[in-house]
């Protein structure tokens, strides 16, 4: 099948009306120089839930997450083409900060990447960025988002000790505090759970379900157990041919998706017949 | 952890209140009671490698015997050339590293040796606080140059650093790889200038320059410290670099997925990571701008006095010895050698402060040894 002629097959009928949606993808196109990596996404995110992303690795699962908050844009020679619209506005079109955009996308990578500063100054971050100065109110924001992020009792005596110095499960959810503190809108989780322990990934998932009815959760996952276990709709990623584009090959609810997918290649993919 | 080391120590308390003919099954069937105890959901966890590990062990029981009759396989012993040459190329190596520390042993001891008199003959106090240095009255007062070397320092330092500093964030941070591949080489050329060459530009062109900027002759303490900021660039501009570059992406992505500008990123999370990169890399600069000797005695205008603005002639310790030594004897030989000492204590605090820094860095980011709780 030719990546041009491809069919996404949708268990729930698109939205015509971007407004009801969190994110609103028509026919997204991405290209890496001159290779198009994505091709013909067309999907909805709805928001207050949580949608995983899956597929096999080089799928193109993390280059649509990293499209949805324009991290791509740090890339040079990278093109998007197509429409992604965030509650009715296309962030891709001309004149849109990047900056501001990401303030309300915030992003959780698999490495943990906390600041080499103090627990406190981590979370602190984007509150100070958007000009929070007050102790008091930085102290609030920062014990709410620990909390939000199920950290706050294991590190609410060592706030001042660097962020490197906690475990790696710890150093995960530190990272997601540090995202709440600036009240984002969505939330992208780009395979947060793959690097740290299971203690951990319990600890997360519970927030995730926790925060979810403020914030839209979209996370990219290897694991199909957790993309059922935690997410409220799926999207099918694949490559089926090094070198060509990529393309979603279903979307829809997540129990859809698990229990009756529409597409052969989905259900191979998570009856773990290849990928 | 804790968890487990109770568990270890249970388990010992078992076996010893246990018959001593216990078998090993029944005290790993003990561990796991008292495991199942500590933890009641994770029975099913914790029940099931030892079910594994019991199945292994009859496997290996059942496993027939490694037939005895087959000859030995024949395996080549270490060669007695092969020993010599290991044995004399590790005492080779051994001697290379011993001559480094004994070079350093030899240096120290000798200069000590030689200004050592001057304890006696001249005295410490009058040698430190002396402003007078006058051969002809065989006065040796040593501040004009300690203070001429720190104020030349200092003042290329303050220079220096930010131009070196921001330069090096430029170069990681914001140039195309075109750019750096031009600025690069200038920069490891800069660093390979022989000292008299900058020393006869800082003559020629810094000096007219600063006398036409702000009066008199153009030799002293401001042209020293353009001619020496020019000298201590490239060290730390490559150092700070390094550090710099040593920052991984994932931090820098994090900031940016926060909203934050390039700009943001760069002075509140990249220069913060590498600040102890960057101080290492200043600690350097000084200790190459303090030993510096050619150019600064070309430029700084060489008169034992203490300093009196930015273009009055000063001397610096490492001038002053230059300058002197060739035709010195007695207490004037006896205080230059003081002045190298001091020189030498300098030089050796600057290299344990770096050495400090870099042990409390890595104190500060290592992961405490009991896991916090998770």
């Amino acid at each position: 099948m030719s990546a041009s002629t491809h069919q996404t097959k949708y268990s729930t009928p698109l939205q015509t009306d971007p407004l009801v949606t969190s994110y609103y993808v028509r026919n997204l196109e991405f290209w890496y120089g001159d290779f198009n990596a994505l091709t013909n996404i067309s999907l909805d995110v709805m928001p207050s839930a949580i949608t995983a992303f899956i597929g096999p690795s080089g799928c193109g699962k993390s280059t649509f997450l990293r499209c949805m908050n324009r991290m791509n844009d740090l890339i040079p020679d990278t093109k998007v083409g197509g429409d992604m619209l965030l509650k009715g506005a296309d962030i891709y079109s001309s004149g849109v900060d990047p900056v501001d955009l990401r303030r309300r996308v915030g992003m959780i990578f698999q490495q943990p990447n906390p600041f080499p500063q103090s627990i406190y100054d981590n979370v602190a971050y984007g509150p100070r960025l958007q000009g929070v100065k007050k102790k008091s109110d930085l102290d609030d924001i920062v014990e709410d988002s620990l909390k939000r992020a199920n950290l706050w009792k294991e590190v609410k005596d060592i706030l001042d000790k660097n962020g490197l110095a906690i475990s790696g499960g710890q150093q995960q959810r530190l990272c997601i505090a540090r995202v709440l503190a600036v009240q984002p809108e969505v939330l992208l989780m780009d395979e947060p759970c793959s690097a740290i322990d299971p203690t951990s990934v319990q600890k997360i998932e519970d927030l995730m379900a926790e925060i979810k009815d403020e914030v839209t959760i979209i996370i990219v996952t290897h694991n199909m157990q957790q993309a059922a276990r935690v997410s409220d709709y799926t999207s099918f990623f694949l490559q089926e041919v090094a070198g060509e584009p990529a393309v979603l090959v279903e979307s829809g609810k997540t129990s859809d998706i698990f229990t009756a997918p529409i597409d052969k290649r989905t259900e191979d993919y998570i009856t773990g017949r290849f990928g | 952890m804790s968890e487990n080391k109770n568990t270890v120590d249970k388990s010992q308390e078992d076996t010893l209140e246990a018959p001593s003919h216990a078998s090993e099954q029944e005290v790993a069937a003990g561990k796991e009671s008292l495991r199942t105890d500590a933890d009641p959901s994770k029975k099913t966890l914790t029940h099931t490698p030892s079910v594994v590990m019991k199945e292994l062990a009859d496997t290996a029981a059942k496993r027939e015997p490694v037939p005895e009759a087959r000859p030995a396989t024949k395996l080549q012993l270490v060669s007695r050339s092969t020993q010599i040459k290991e044995a004399s190329l590790a005492t080779l190596f051994f001697i290379c590293a011993f001559l480094a520390v004994l070079g350093v042993g030899l240096i120290f001891a000798f200069v000590a040796w030689r200004a050592f008199p001057l304890l006696s003959e001249i005295g410490l106090w009058n040698f430190l606080t002396g402003t007078q240095w006058s051969v002809a009255d065989n006065t040796f007062g040593a501040l004009p140059f300690i203070l001429g070397s720190f104020v030349v320092v200092g003042g290329s330092l303050i220079l220096g650093v930010p131009l070196a500093v921001l330069t090096a964030v430029f170069m990681s941070e914001v140039a195309s790889p075109r750019a750096n591949a031009i600025i690069r080489p200038a920069i490891e050329l800069l660093a390979g200038v022989p000292s008299v060459v900058v020393g006869f530009f800082g003559v020629v062109v810094v000096v007219p320059i600063v006398s036409a900027l702000v009066g008199g002759a153009g030799f002293g303490p401001l042209t020293a410290w353009i001619v020496l900021s020019i000298m201590i660039m490239p060290t730390i501009t490559t150092l700070s670099e390094d550090a710099l570059n040593s920052i991984p992406m994932g931090i820098r992505e994090a900031s940016y997925a926060m909203g934050a500008t390039k700009w943001q990123t760069i002075w509140k999370v990249v220069i913060p990571a590498a600040r102890i990169g960057i101080i290492d890399a200043t600690i350097l600069g000084m200790g190459r701008a303090i030993g510096e000797t050619m150019a600064v005695l070309m430029v700084v205008g060489n008169a034992p006095q203490l300093f009196a603005g930015i273009s009055a002639p000063i001397s610096t310790m490492t001038s002053q010895i230059v300058l002197e030594m060739g035709y010195s004897s007695g207490d004037h030989r006896t205080a230059l050698f003081g002045l190298a000492a001091i020189l030498f204590l300098i030089s050796m605090s600057l290299v344990l402060t770096v050495r400090l820094l870099a042990r409390e860095q890595t104190k500060k980011t290592k992961k405490p040894k009991k896991g916090g709780g998770a």
